[in-house]
């Protein structure tokens, strides 16, 4: 299975572990991720906050790009998903957005361009059995809660792949990895997003009742699917554990990183040194993965 | 030789906009065996329909087209009109300028071309009609109800007082519907039982009313005032002519923990046992999947109990059939089931609202049971988890009706006001609780509707906030309700101890089987279609079936009642008379082809079709042939097409009629081409 690969802008900076780990574990199932060759902006904030014609302009350069590689393209980053599969919905509903968008980009959009999402495509493309069959090291005992986000699911008639308020493909994989999931009622709530930068406040008030709900669900980690959740819950746990006078310790993980223990890869391999929240004091607890191959 | 009349009408502006009928009946005019054509502007109205009828009579005409609206409108009223003037009625045929034309048309040459063809096509159908008589049929003085909720119940009751023996099939072990299930009924507040009861004991002790209760169509033939009904009566387990309803089986069955499905599974039932106090009849019937003597062949408890040896293991399903001439479908409907398992994938359950997971998210029928003095906690208002008084109550309206994303569009209809009567019922009983309703709009719309939930309100001080719940979860022994307030703008948390859930009104499971074995239309949501949405509201798609209740949408108790007396009395109308008279445009075989190889009776849907012998002077066989039953026949033409011999033709649309229509459109095309 070959999909054009769009990393986005958070797979090559803040999110680097997220892409190793995804390069790490797709060749495993059988995926091959081809780069898309200069890969340009996904169109996501500013840009969409500004003007929705130029945000899918950039979907549409990138659809370019992507289809003198493969007409699929697979997409880690949620928020880099939710932009290029909104664009490809109004594209596919709108001549008259069709027509402005084409003339902005001054490219044509070629209407055979899919996109997925890569955890779509594990769950439903290759399948629990064929990600059963790749597993080494069960991650046994180890209490995970699925944390989805906002932009993976919704909006649902543009991006959805899975139940927008109750998605269940990431607790799926990650149960036939091995993992305890937690039934938890925050899977869909918000992180707080980009307000991390203007009223860091609100996100520390927000993550921070996300981080807690899954403790106190039980859950020894989280496992997520988007760049910046995972800023938000694992680069500022100090901050809320310091703010709301608790002690959380909870680890973040990629869904992929979670995967790729399972299939026997080594912590170096999937980039667990890059996490905020040290992970090796669970994990070795548990007996989980080594550090390095 | 042919003298047709063609009457062109302009349907107000309906046809005249788009068609140039002065033009449409002037070309026709001059098409082969047209004597005379005009147009006007309403040819349904009086001096429309004088218009034919003097043109009849002036150029004696043996033919008449009407071009005009669709004959699913009007060709009743001109067959009607060429009858008066004494032309046999099937010498008049309508031509489709408006539905086919006018209407779906811009372009005003195109279409009066087409109008002029679409005339032409029926002139030459015309020139080869011949007078038909219309078949004269018998009827069947029965009539079935499927369904003994308050709407089969109210139907049966009607029809058996205006004389005609009813046959009530109710699916579940007692009639009664939903209805018994309820506490106390809007907007009025008068208690359910009392008011449905004594109309249940008339059905059981009436004379015209044969009633089947645990019992099932099964199949379904025959037409318009002779029905063929089979009914599976299932087996019982108990003969009901030696029980006397004692009931000492059900108190010594030691399988004890099934879900009561009356108590919709907030209390247990044993496995031989009565549904609800009030049952009729009120003898008990065993479950045969959760009996212990079924699974295992042991116990027999009941049977020794019983003082009457009513207790029958080796009963059988029945089948008796039944023979009516109405039949008034009554099926009722079920509850969306909001979680996730749902019976096919149009529709998405609630993951986010934990209903099945926490025993404290309800459904609004598990909260009738709560409120109803035989409910399982006697009519006090005690949770399910721990049987605790809760003290804060939030109501959520539009789970699953009107939510797209979910599969349901439309609106439930009665929840609005059900969820005010809840919410003003627990505060009868909780004076020191708090109740929140999450709506989208509040929708009581009925007679003095709208004053109950404002009294609910007002009075009651129901605690309404407008917005959706996004998800339902479980803190520290409490359900947290997130959800929006949209008209302060804020986001709400309730804290709250019992969660009940109006969940949309949908067509029992699987009833779109009974809705094909009757060949009757239904919706994309196995709703049953009426056959016209003002004027003809209870009459099915199929002459002879009417329908009432929640069948048919989403009804009140006093919306269900009215629409079953009114099918009631369709059907009564339908029954009044001595004979039916059905359209002659049936199948009818050519004796002197027919090669006798009964393809025809093999491929006919309505089993209309039999062997016919034909015999010599000497009385010997001498071949068989096929024979249509013209008062079975529905005239479908399946048996035309399958005939190896040519030997079938379908009055009125018979072959020769049919290419000639063809031809003379291929004729004009090919006249364009040159």
């Amino acid at each position: 299975m070959r999909f054009a690969y769009y990393p986005g802008c958070s797979l090559h900076s803040t999110a680097v572990e997220f892409d190793i780990s995804t390069r790490a574990v797709a060749p495993l199932l059988g995926i091959e991720l081809v780069e898309i060759p200069n890969w340009v902006c996904c169109g996501a904030s500013p840009t969409h906050q500004r003007d929705s014609i130029l945000s899918y302009a950039l979907a549409v350069a990138n659809f370019n790009k992507a289809e003198l590689v493969n007409e699929q393209i697979g997409v880690q980053c949620a928020s880099c998903y939710n932009n290029l599969r909104r664009a490809l919905f109004e594209l596919h509903h709108s001549d008259e957005i069709k027509k402005k968008v084409e003339k902005v980009a001054g490219l044509d959009f070629g209407n055979n361009v899919q996109v997925f999402h890569l955890l779509d495509v594990f769950r439903n493309q290759i399948g629990l059995e064929a990600i059963k069959e790749k597993v080494t090291h069960p991650l046994k005992g180890l209490n995970v809660a699925a944390y989805y986000g906002c932009l993976l699911t919704r909006p649902p008639e543009a991006v959805a792949f899975d139940d927008p308020e109750w998605p269940t493909s990431m607790d799926d994989i990650l149960q036939t990895c091995g993992a305890t999931m937690v039934d938890w009622p925050y899977k869909t709530e918000c992180c707080g997003a980009s307000l991390a930068l203007s009223r860091t406040d609100v996100v520390q008030k927000l993550s921070h009742d996300i981080l807690k709900m899954a403790k106190t669900h039980g859950a020894d980690c989280i496992a997520v699917a988007c760049p910046l959740c995972h800023s938000n819950l694992d680069l500022r746990q100090k901050s809320i554990e310091k703010k709301f006078a608790e002690n959380l310790e909870l680890p973040i993980f990629y869904y992929t990183q979670l995967m790729g223990l399972a299939f026997g890869l080594s912590g170096k391999e999937l980039g667990l040194d890059k996490l905020i929240v040290n992970p090796w004091k669970l994990l070795e607890e548990k007996g989980i993965g080594s550090k390095k191959s | 030789m042919a003298r047709i009349g063609v009457f062109v009408c302009h349907c107000g502006e309906n046809i005249a906009s788009v068609v140039d009928c002065e033009r449409v009946a002037k070309i026709s005019a001059s098409l082969p065996g047209v004597t005379y054509a005009t147009d006007y502007k309403y040819m349904c109205s009086d001096p429309g329909q004088d218009l034919i009828k003097s043109a009849i009579a002036e150029h004696n005409l043996n033919g008449v087209v009407v071009a005009a609206c669709s004959p699913h409108m009007h060709e009743t009223t001109f067959r009607k009109a060429a009858q008066q003037a004494g032309l046999n009625p099937y010498l008049c045929e309508m031509a489709n300028i408006r539905e086919h034309c006018s209407w779906v048309h811009d372009d005003h040459e195109k279409a009066t071309q087409k109008a002029i063809d679409l005339v032409r096509i029926m002139v030459e159908k015309v020139r080869r009609n011949h007078p038909l008589e219309p078949v004269r049929v018998s009827v069947t003085k029965r009539a079935l109800v499927i369904g003994g909720g308050i709407a089969g119940i109210q139907a049966a009751l009607d029809m058996a007082n205006g004389g005609i023996e009813v046959v009530l099939v109710e699916k579940e072990p007692s009639i009664g519907g939903h209805m018994a299930q309820l506490s106390e009924t809007f907007p009025t507040l008068d208690c359910s039982q009392c008011i449905l009861t004594p109309k249940m004991v008339e059905v059981a002790q009436h004379p015209n009313i044969k009633l089947y209760t645990y019992s099932e169509v099964e199949n379904v033939s025959g037409f318009v005032g002779n029905f063929k009904v089979t009914v599976r009566k299932k087996a019982r387990s108990v003969n009901m002519e030696l029980c006397n309803g004692c009931g000492l089986c059900t108190q010594k069955c030691p399988s004890r923990k099934i879900p009561n499905e009356f108590d919709r599974g907030l209390s247990n039932r044993s496995a031989i046992y009565i549904p609800f106090p009030q049952a009729i009849p009120n003898k008990p019937v065993i479950d045969r999947d959760h009996c212990i003597h079924f699974k295992t062949g042991k116990c027999g408890v009941c049977e020794k109990v019983c003082g009457t040896k009513a207790i029958d293991f080796d009963q059988q399903d029945e089948l008796v059939n039944e023979e009516v001439g109405a039949i008034v479908v009554a099926t009722g409907y079920d509850l969306y089931n909001i979680s996730m398992d749902q019976p096919n994938d149009k529709l998405e359950g609630y993951g986010e609202y934990g209903y099945g997971k926490y025993p404290d998210v309800i459904d609004g029928l598990q909260f009738e049971r709560l409120l109803s003095a035989t409910g399982p906690t006697g009519g006090k208002i005690l949770r399910p988890s721990d049987g605790k008084e809760p003290k804060n109550v939030v109501f959520i309206s539009c789970v699953g009706s009107r939510h797209n994303a979910k599969g349901i569009t439309y609106c439930s209809k009665i929840c609005c006001t059900y969820i005010a009567k809840h919410g003003m019922l627990y505060k009868h009983k909780v004076p020191d609780g708090n109740a929140y309703v999450f709506y989208m709009d509040v929708r009581t719309s009925g007679k003095r509707f709208d004053e109950f939930w404002r009294r609910a309100v007002e009075e009651d001080g129901l605690v309404y906030l407008r917005g959706r719940v996004s998800k339902i979860y479980e803190q520290d022994g409490h359900l947290i309700v997130k959800g929006a307030d949209t008209l302060s703008g804020v986001a709400v948390e309730v804290e709250a101890d019992l969660v009940v859930l109006a969940t949309a009104i949908v067509p029992q499971p699987n009833i779109e089987k009974l809705f094909q074995n009757l060949g009757i239309s239904y919706d994309e949501y196995n709703f049953v279609t009426e056959a016209h949405p003002k004027l003809r509201p209870v009459e099915s798609s199929t002459a002879g079936i009417f329908l009432a209740g929640a069948c048919h949408s989403p009804k009140d108790i006093p919306e269900s009642v009215a629409q079953a007396s009114a099918a009631a009395s369709k059907a009564l109308i339908l029954l009044s008379k001595p004979e039916l008279e059905r359209e002659p445009l049936v199948a009818k075989v050519n004796e002197a082809t027919c090669i006798g190889c009964f393809y025809c009776l093999r491929a006919c849907p309505a089993k209309a079709i039999t062997e016919k012998e034909i015999k010599n002077r000497a009385g010997e066989v001498l071949r068989k042939v096929s024979e249509v039953n013209p008062s079975v026949c529905t005239g479908c033409g399946t048996c035309v097409s399958v005939c190896f011999s040519n030997s079938i033709d379908l009055e009125g649309f018979t072959d020769e009629q049919i290419y000639a229509e063809i031809n003379s459109v291929i004729e004009r095309m090919s006249v364009i081409q040159q």
